[in-house]
């Protein structure tokens, strides 16, 4: 892999929360992407942190549109470059809720149709840009102000959805999943989805400060907590290859990344701990699935 | 040469798309939009077309796809209908805003609920409001002619906004008239290459979609700023289109027996031609009426509707569809539009909601209903053509 | 521009420095490894001969940078009372 040394595509200046994942993210991704890319964006937190008029922080042509549309606004943009003969990188940059809930039939139908585009859900695992309400990327047991936790409520009741399975399940050419806590990972897989012409998904594990309530210092450490527990699975799939996942050596008991956050603040004591016990069945379940 | 073959109204626009180049398509079918389409997919199939065709899985994704290869500087095309440019709606507004110069096919159809397939202006007046340039034809050769002059009012750099044409499903979309088609390197002639003001290009990055807090009232206002630049436009590129391939369908507006009229209908659409037939008979029992075509809705004509109905006794104004606690919206325009001017008094007419077929017997309704308002003197606000009382509860 | 379309990295102009309540200071321990730049959210670090170089211009002070340094080379500073 031939990255750019240190190339900066998202400028300064930007109005994410401080201590951001998807900032983080979005600089690891454009690094490993270059110049040569045309990135589409949902409606979501980057897009309003990046892109105040006449202020945006993009270095590479973006265009965002609406909440629920990026799949599609990325198929015509794709469709045009063809049509021009233009080899240009078409990436979509979305949230989980653009991505797992309002816009996954238009992903899907780019899926379908095996349009040569790159799809990244930047994954917080809430709608954040709203004030944190629940998505079908919310795992599990976590509080958020539409799941809230209360004294008949333990946070959200459904586990969060499967969405690498799903577009696995589109036969698309490479899906992975990886974390910012993990950029060299990170870097690698999203360099990688150059070289493969079709449809592309990667999820990645954005720590985010506000929404899950922690220390802005701590972004990196809660991303690698995530991974060291089981609880978000690092992987890749290319087609016609084995599944490779990223081993842990010395995995972590699941409370050791609960405890740091507001949003799992409820099941530290009293009656719903036992539900602090099912998240640790979830890791468990995870590790034995994709032998972490 | 110009070769005349007698065709579907869908196949005149899949014609007319045709010889326009766009280099992106992208369309999902509904009834009655489907057979333009597609023919489109069978030219793209058969190669006589260098487009790609973007499948989609829905018409939000349809008008999605158009707009991301707009703003990468392609000329593109989208078709829907009824359900489907609903579907689209937010799609359209954001379209607008960019200043994309997408041009698609309104199909007309009313919209659910109760369901039916059948023909009226409720789908594209729900979108009056996007900014979209509409034009409304009444015939496949007016539509044949429309679609090549949405492509270059569009692409004006001193317009840029998506062109709806708007066209009646079914009565329009699905018989067959002799249609004239052009060569197809007069109409390169007419309109060359799509040249974008900007583009989505990695030689030069820019932001599209940016998220505004100050400016919004100011770039809502530019838009309506260009459709007042495109009052003069249409009329020219019309004149333009006639002076190349010698036929002219009206500007903004078209007239037939308008000059001495005592009566004139104000209508939009395929009814234009009835309209004008009914005109040629009543006007043999000596009742002096008159036919206005609106073809431009936005932007709307009101000075030149005011000027060419100016010497009449009423001014009768057709509507395909009701605005559901207002009346016929394009009554309403007319109305505003003569408000605190020397003007004729105006009649609404609700007729023809549903497909309801506009007969003889429902235009002279309307004649009866204008000449009894002349005769009191009071002109009441909307008059609903050829209701069947029985379905009312 | 017509479409609300507007040019690359003008968020330059807003200096998010002004957010900041404690600063991020480099010390000698610093041996450019880099780690801090990859995490930056802020885009606000450069290494420039083997040492890192922060942008208060823009740095928020998260202070992920401290954090994350295996040399404890950075050490987060109050600024604001
Ligand atoms: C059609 C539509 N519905 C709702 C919204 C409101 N909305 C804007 S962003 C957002 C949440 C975005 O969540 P996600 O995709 O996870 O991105 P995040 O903000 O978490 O980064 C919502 C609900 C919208 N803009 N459009
Ligand atoms: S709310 Fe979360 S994702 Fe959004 S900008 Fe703040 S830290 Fe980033
Ligand atoms: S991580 Fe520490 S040692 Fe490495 S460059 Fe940054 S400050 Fe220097
Ligand atoms: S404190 Fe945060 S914003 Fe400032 S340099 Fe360190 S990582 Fe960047
Ligand atoms: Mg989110």
């Amino acid at each position: 892999m031939v990255l750019a040394e240190r190339e900066n595509l998202l400028a300064a200046g930007h109005r994410a929360c401080p201590g951001c994942g998807a900032a983080i993210a979005l600089r690891q991704i454009l690094r490993a992407l270059g110049r040569d890319t045309i990135v589409v964006s949902a409606t979501g937190c980057v897009e309003t942190f990046t892109s105040p008029y006449g202020m945006s922080a993009w270095e590479v042509p973006w265009i965002h549109s609406l909440f629920e549309n990026s799949a599609s606004v990325a198929s015509g943009v794709q469709a045009a470059l063809e049509f021009l003969q233009e080899k240009s990188s078409v990436v979509v940059i979305s949230g989980d809720g653009g991505t797992f809930d309002i816009g996954m039939g238009a992903m899907s139908g780019m899926f379908e149709r095996k349009q040569n585009i790159t799809y990244i859900c930047y994954d917080n695992e809430a709608y954040m840009n709203t004030g944190v309400q629940g998505s079908s990327a919310t795992p599990y047991g976590s509080s958020t102000t539409t799941t809230p936790a209360g004294r008949a409520s333990f946070g959200k009741i459904q586990h969060k959805k499967d969405m690498p399975a799903i577009a696995l399940a589109h036969d698309v050419d490479y899906v992975a999943t990886a974390s910012i806590a993990y950029p060299q990972d990170l870097m690698k897989k999203v360099a990688k989805t150059k070289e493969i012409y079709g449809p592309k998904y990667i999820q990645v594990h954005t720590p985010c400060t506000i929404g899950w309530g922690f220390d802005s210092s701590k972004t990196i450490e809660i991303g690698k907590l995530a991974v060291e527990t089981g609880l978000v699975p690092i992987y890749e799939v290319e087609k016609g290859k084995p599944m490779v996942v990223k081993k842990v050596k010395n995995k972590k008991p699941v409370m050791e990344y609960l405890k740091f956050q507001n949003r799992y603040r409820h099941l530290l004591k009293g009656e719903q701990k036992d539900i602090a016990d099912q998240i640790q069945a979830i890791c468990d379940k995870n590790i034995e699935r994709f032998g972490i | 040469m110009s070769t005349i073959s007698v065709i579907e109204g869908s196949m005149a626009v899949a014609q007319a798309v045709k010889v326009c180049r766009p280099g992106v398509i992208a369309a999902y079918p509904i009834s009655p939009q489907t057979h333009i389409v597609e023919f489109l997919s069978q030219f793209v199939a058969d190669n006589e077309m260098d487009t790609k065709y973007v499948r989609v899985d829905a018409e939000f994704s349809a008008a999605s796809a158009v707009y991301g290869s707009s703003a990468t500087g392609v000329r593109s095309y989208t078709a829907s209908s009824s359900q489907g440019l609903l579907l689209m709606s937010e799609v359209l507004y954001a379209m607008a805003g960019t200043r994309l110069p997408v041009v698609l096919t309104g199909v007309n159809r009313t919209v659910s609920a109760p369901i039916t397939i059948q023909p009226d202006h409720q789908d594209t007046m729900a979108l009056r409001d996007t900014g979209l340039i509409q034009l409304h034809v009444e015939s496949s050769q007016e539509a044949y002619a429309t679609h090549v002059q949405a492509f270059k009012l569009a692409e004006d750099h001193d317009i840029l906004l998506p062109v709806m044409v708007c066209m009646d499903g079914w009565i329009l979309t699905h018989s067959f008239e002799p249609v004239k088609l052009e060569d197809q390197e007069k109409v390169d002639e007419f309109l060359p290459p799509f040249v974008p003001k900007y583009r989505l290009d990695t030689k030069n990055p820019l932001t599209y979609g940016a998220y505004a807090d100050d400016e919004v009232p100011e770039f809502r206002l530019m838009m309506h700023f260009a459709q007042d630049r495109a009052k003069e436009k249409i009329k020219k590129i019309a004149r333009e289109y006639e002076a190349k391939f010698g036929d002219y369908f009206g500007g903004l507006i078209d007239t037939y027996r308008c000059d001495d009229a005592e009566i004139i209908m104000v209508a939009m659409g395929s009814v234009i031609g009835t309209l004008k037939d009914a005109v040629d008979k009543l006007r043999k029992e000596n009742i002096k009426v008159g036919v206005l075509k609106v073809r431009s809705y936005r932007p709307f004509p009101g000075e030149e509707i005011l000027s060419a109905v100016k010497g009449a006794k009423m001014v009768a104004v057709l509507d395909k569809s009701l605005s559901v606690g207002q009346g016929g919206p394009l009554a309403t325009d007319v109305k505003a539009a003569f408000a605190s001017k020397q003007a004729p008094p105006v009649l609404g007419c609700i007729a023809g909601m549903g497909g309801r077929d506009m007969s003889m017997t429902l235009i002279r309704e309307i004649i009866e209903k204008s000449q009894k308002a002349i005769a009191t003197g009071e002109t009441p606000d909307t008059e609903y053509i050829a209701l069947k009382r029985q379905y009312l509860e | 521009m017509i479409g609300a379309v507007c040019k690359a990295a003008g968020s330059l102009q807003y200096k998010t420095g002004t957010w900041r309540d404690n600063r991020p200071e480099v010390n000698d321990n610093c041996n450019g490894c880099g780690i801090c730049e990859t995490f930056c959210p802020d885009s606000c670090i450069t290494i420039e001969n083997k040492k890192c170089i922060i942008d208060y211009d823009y740095c928020k002070g998260c202070g992920i940078c401290a954090n994350e340094c295996v040399r404890k080379a950075i050490v987060m500073r109050e600024e604001r009372k």
